[in-house]
């Protein structure tokens, strides 16, 4: 009795929880006052507009969606050999190599973020966006070594020698029969990087300098110095952004299976 | 090179690392037989399987094929064609692409190439599955799709590591035929691993006996049902009242037992099918222990002074009740010779 009463309020307040903030921010976004504020001021576009008129956003953008595609593509084109290597051979120390590839996962980005400064950033005197690149590849590496070698996991490995026998070189069954079973891994490794690199804010903090800064550093500055509520909508644009990719990803690749 | 030489192990050696798997083989097969290679598990031959297909290299030793050494040629350059025992279809190509992949790679196109996997897909009969994906096929349909892809291909020797060991007991009897059929049609060089005595005999021209990495026996079916060479295949096949001889007398638990008829000088063992005993006269005398009835016949295990002795006789007779003192009899002339025994 009292389960059935409590169950529907707990879901309630969860829900709340999770969705409450984005409606804010969509609610924010569209106030017709010239600070952000909730409940908002009238009802207008002239944020959404106003996003697209500042120049640091569109710049920062670009960055930040360099970062996400490329540095994803550079994680890929790493981890997908590295994945197949783990899963396929027999690699002395496979578990510690694991573990070590992954560990961005759990060390705090932060510390990932100071430590790549002081120690490669500043030694070695890289350029900015050449910093961000490689952090950003750091990061996204684990989850495409994650996902890409679960999706091998699944693959039986003896359809690759059945390819040999058939006439194919090793180097030629991988990419005619283990790429295209490992697509769809692929591609949600590739939507976890794009998102994870996007939402990056802790390690580019530390990274971003004069005139290069990834989106998300550039709306915490933006909104150091003006409060206005373009930044909730810049938030609910590249909230509509995600949705619309995890969206497309489980419409056409049934997403959910390989995260 | 004649025909019965088309295949030869020449002294090889397959070992995994350290771990020598399948020490000095030597082996002669001939073009277009049928071979059955039968042993228990572990035995090798998988390992065998893989070392004449290339996926694995000997550690020392010869394969030659057709009159050509082909134990340096690489996997994907060999005229050898494997089913594996999982099928390993691709599954993200259908029916059809699955036996066009080994085609297309040889450079067949075009027409040339529909006409050859159309003709593929028709030995097997599957011609109306060509667009399936290999999730939605069942297991022996699998199967017949993985003979097919590697039937295509021509190849001069065609393995078959296993072949029905995935299929349920109806669909076994039917693939048996069909790979004997499509084996004779095609003229092809088998060789098939099992470990199913029913299934050697039935199938093979020839049967290979493996055991711990070595070859126990060749022979026809005939000869390897009534004329085991050990201990081991007269066991494999059947025999189960195996003993060792010394003179005119065999080795039991209870010490040695005098035993009448005609034995070879060479003869190291003796080995009586439950059918071969006889029962209800003789010199030896056992009590009943368990029966079971098997349609025609009626098994019998006896408690003896030679140790347990399985007896058969027909369903028709009247059946004997448990403890019944029965005499019984192991005619000489009718028990198989063994050249060697000791491989129990
Ligand atoms: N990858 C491997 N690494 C090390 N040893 C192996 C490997 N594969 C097989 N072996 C060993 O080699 C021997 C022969 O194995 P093989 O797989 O050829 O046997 P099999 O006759 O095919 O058995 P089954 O009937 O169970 O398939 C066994 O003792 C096995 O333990
Ligand atoms: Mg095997």
């Amino acid at each position: 009795m009292s389960n059935k009463l409590y169950a529907p309020i707990i879901l309630l307040l969860v829900l709340t929880f999770l969705i409450g903030p984005f409606i804010i921010i969509i609610a924010a976004s569209l106030s017709a006052g010239e600070t952000l504020s909730f409940p908002p001021q009238g009802l207008s576009l002239r944020w959404v507009i106003k996003v697209f008129e500042v120049e640091s956003f569109r710049a920062s953008f670009g960055v930040s969606m360099f970062l996400a595609i490329g540095g994803t593509i550079f994680a890929l084109i790493l981890g997908i050999p590295a994945s197949y290597a783990l899963s396929r051979y027999k690699v002395p120390g496979a578990e510690t190599i694991r573990t070590i590839v992954s560990s961005p996962i759990i060390v705090p980005g932060i510390i990932v973020g100071l430590a790549l400064l002081r120690y490669f950033v500043v030694p070695f005197n890289f350029g900015i966006l050449f910093a961000l690149f490689l952090a950003h590849t750091a990061l996204i590496l684990p989850y495409a070594v994650r996902v890409v070698s679960a999706s091998l996991t699944n693959l039986r490995s003896d359809i690759e020698e059945a390819a040999v026998l058939l006439g194919c070189s090793r180097v030629g069954a991988f990419f005619r029969v283990v790429m295209p079973n490992i697509r769809g891994g692929i591609l949600a490794a590739f939507i976890l990087g794009f998102v994870t690199s996007f939402n990056q804010v802790p390690v580019s903090l530390f990274l971003s300098g004069p005139g290069v800064r990834t989106l998300p550093i550039d709306m915490l500055s933006y909104m150091e110095i003006t409060y206005d509520p373009s930044v909730a909508a810049l938030s609910a644009l590249l909230a509509f952004m995600s949705l619309g990719i995890v969206f497309l990803a489980e419409r056409f690749l049934g997403f959910s299976r390989y995260v | 090179m004649s025909d019965s030489r088309f295949l030869c192990l020449e002294k090889m050696t397959l070992s995994y690392g350290k771990n020598v798997a399948v020490p000095d083989m030597d082996l002669d097969i001939g073009k277009g037989e049928l071979v059955a290679l039968l042993g228990p598990s572990g035995c090798g031959k998988t390992t065998t399987m893989r070392a004449i297909a290339g996926l694995m290299e000997p550690a020392s030793g010869k394969i030659v094929l057709d009159g050509t050494d082909i134990t340096r040629v690489p996997a994907n350059k060999r005229p050898v064609g494997l089913v594996f025992q999982s099928y390993a279809l691709f599954p993200h190509l259908n029916v059809y692409e699955n036996v066009a992949f080994g085609l297309k790679l040889m450079g067949v196109k075009g027409s040339e190439l529909d006409k050859r996997v159309i003709d593929g897909l028709k030995t097997v009969g599957l011609s109306q599955y060509a667009t399936r994906k290999p999730a939605e096929l069942s297991g022996g349909q699998q199967q017949r799709v993985s003979l097919a892809r590697s039937m295509v291909m021509e190849p001069k020797v065609l393995l078959l590591d296993e072949p029905l060991s995935n299929l349920d007991a109806r669909l076994r009897l039917e693939m048996r035929t069909e790979l004997q059929r499509v084996q004779k049609e095609s003229g092809v060089t088998m060789i098939f691993v099992t470990h199913d005595q029913v299934e050697a005999l039935a199938m093979a021209d020839r049967i290979i006996v493996m055991l711990d990495g070595h070859i126990e026996q060749i022979g026809t079916p005939e000869d390897i049902y009534n004329h085991p060479v050990s201990d081991f295949v007269a066991d494999f096949v059947g025999f189960e009242n195996v003993f060792e001889r010394v003179g005119n007398t065999i080795k039991t638990a209870n010490g040695d037992v005098a035993i009448a008829g005609d034995i070879d000088d060479a003869t190291k063992g003796l080995a009586w099918r439950p059918s071969m005993v006889t029962l209800g006269d003789g010199p030896f005398e056992g009590t009943v222990r368990g029966t079971s009835f098997a349609g025609g016949t009626r098994e019998y295990l006896l408690d003896t002074p030679l140790g347990q002795i399985k007896a058969e006789c027909d369903a028709s007779l009247p059946a004997h009740d448990f403890g019944a003192v029965l005499k019984f009899d192991l005619p000489v002339h009718k028990a198989a010779q063994l050249a060697r025994t000791g491989s129990l």
